[in-house]
């Protein structure tokens, strides 16, 4: 907890600093003041506000359809090319059929729309993190680190996606052929 | 002598439907009328242009040193119907800080 952090977070999602409106107040943000007292801790002083609001929000969730993905990588001589090229047939092929579509370039343009290539060697990095593990309980602790780094972790980290995959393993082996019966049976509907 | 933004100040990126709020904070308090000067609304506009389609608002709280940018229409729709992958933008705190100054 430090000066910094406080102020980020009285500001978080903040649309009008001097009208944030909440269930109990109408509160006025810009009167606050905050001082480092000691480490890890920060005195808030001041702040106001006026009558709280009439009306309650309700978030109301509705059903809004499904989303497809769909991800592979290309590496090497021309990736960006060659992934572009992909990227467009797709687009060509699905585009009459789907009003929306969005094409990721991850690695390049997946965040912002364009590419500042003097700011940073690559972009965008994507952190992927994989481990194997015995349960599903384990498997989600994978994407519960990686989703904290939202709050605790570098600047602006962006898209957090967790994924927990059951493994059907294939080992391939010999058994006797009598041992096996084949029947055809055939319906008609 | 020209500076980076992210040099004398930080920011963090929040969402409120298709709204995106940026604040940005002076690390120490002298810089803040720099920052009240260097970083309107128009130059936020303009600097995320092809993200924010509406409005920038500017809102300036001196107690704490800092700005906070409301930018309307810049979520591509929304969190949670929107098919970008950082649906919260939290990735374009990083952005507002690029600009020299």
């Amino acid at each position: 907890v430090s000066l910094a952090t406080a102020k980020e977070q009285l500001l978080y999602e903040v649309t009008n600093p001097h009208e944030y409106i909440t269930p109990d107040v109408v509160a006025d943000f810009t009167t606050v003041t905050l001082n480092q007292t000691t480490t890890n801790s920060v005195g808030v002083q001041g702040g106001g506000g006026s009558q709280r609001p009439a009306t309650l929000k309700v978030s109301v969730g509705y059903k809004a359809g499904y989303v497809g993905e769909g991800e592979i990588t290309y590496a090497g001589q021309h990736a960006l090319a060659r992934a572009h090229l992909a990227g467009e047939t797709i687009r060509t092929r699905l585009q009459n059929q789907f009003k929306e579509i969005r094409i990721d370039y991850i690695g390049s343009t997946s965040v912002h729309p364009f590419t500042l290539t003097a700011a940073s060697h690559p972009y965008e990095i994507r952190l992927r993190i994989a481990a194997k593990v015995s349960t599903a309980e384990e498997a989600a602790l994978i994407g519960e680190e990686v989703e904290a780094l939202y709050t605790n972790g570098p600047a602006g980290g962006g898209g957090v996606r967790k994924y927990i995959t059951e493994v059907v393993g294939i080992v391939s082996t010999l058994m006797d052929r009598s041992q096996i019966n084949s029947t055809v049976i055939m319906k008609t509907t | 002598m020209k500076q980076k933004l992210y040099d004398i100040a930080h920011c963090r990126a929040g969402d409120k439907g298709n709204t995106l709020t940026l604040s940005l904070i002076a690390f120490v308090e002298k810089d803040y009328e720099l920052l009240c000067r260097e970083a309107t609304a128009e130059k936020v506009k303009e600097h995320l242009k092809e993200i924010v389609h509406g409005d920038v608002a500017r809102y300036e709280l001196p107690n704490i040193a800092a700005l906070q940018f409301v930018c309307q229409q810049a979520l591509s729709g929304g969190v949670t119907t929107s098919l970008v992958m950082d649906t919260h933008s939290t990735a374009l705190e990083i952005r507002l800080q690029l600009p020299a100054i």
